[in-house]
């Protein structure tokens, strides 16, 4: 998995690429929670992400209740097929 | 899904107990669909079942050995349209009893897994697991 973080004034878009599994999910968490944790708006676009399991949902999951906490934004962007695929079956648990 | 995904197949293949080893994982269950030409929404699935049981065998078999040199194997067998996906590793016994997703106010990395397994697969099974091997698993999916 590779990253890219955009500044765009408070805003912060993160952008992730490859492959979310529980090898990588510590770097995907540590790149998106201090920013979210430092008040920064996120926006996290998974467009180029081929393949998610339920570690990477699980980031998700912590980002948005760290937001909440922070009282400050966390919105998902752009959706790869993918991620739009395991999100959905997510969501029946959830 | 094409015809040869009716034919009989099996193939298996050994894996490091890692977290690093998912991705080999995976490649190794899209190299075998590829030949059995399962469909990819299917195949998306089963490839996401099949690494989220790997990733329980990393992250609760061999909770205490990080670093073990132990290796898991896993089977794909295809038999009468009757997908068949065997998991054998000699980390601690599981409790099949024990075996089941969280809650959503207690979601941690890998909560969501067995959910998944069991929303794709037709059967999820503990068998005895025949030594050396201490723990067994099957998944089933009818074609």
């Amino acid at each position: 998995m590779t990253y890219k973080v955009e500044e765009i004034d408070t805003k912060r878009v993160v952008h992730l690429n490859g492959e979310i599994d529980m090898d990588v999910a510590d770097k995907a968490r540590q790149t998106i929670l201090p920013l979210i944790e430092a008040g920064h708006e996120v926006h996290l676009n998974l467009s180029k992400v081929e393949y998610m399991d339920s570690s990477g949902i699980s980031v998700l999951i912590e980002s948005k209740k760290l937001s909440e906490k922070k009282n400050t934004k966390f919105e998902l962007v752009e959706v790869s097929k993918p991620v739009e695929k395991v999100l959905a079956m997510a969501r029946k648990f959830l | 899904m094409s015809e040869l995904a009716h034919t009989n197949h099996t193939e298996k293949k050994d894996f490091l107990v890692r977290s690093s080893s998912l991705k080999d994982v995976r490649s190794f269950c899209r190299e075998v669909f590829e030949k059995l030409h399962i469909d990819q929404n299917l195949k998306d699935e089963l490839v996401l079942a099949i690494a989220e049981a790997a990733q329980n065998i990393v992250k609760h078999a061999y909770k205490d050995a990080p670093d073990t040199e132990d290796k898991m194997v896993v089977q794909i067998s295809c038999k009468d349209s009757k997908l068949q996906i065997g998991f054998y590793d000699m980390g601690t016994p599981v409790d099949p009893g024990k075996v089941k997703h969280r809650e959503i106010d207690n979601v941690k990395p890998g909560g969501l897994g067995t959910f998944f397994i069991q929303q794709i697969m037709d059967a999820v099974e503990f068998k005895d697991g025949k030594k050396p091997w201490i723990n067994h698993l099957v998944l089933t999916k009818q074609l």
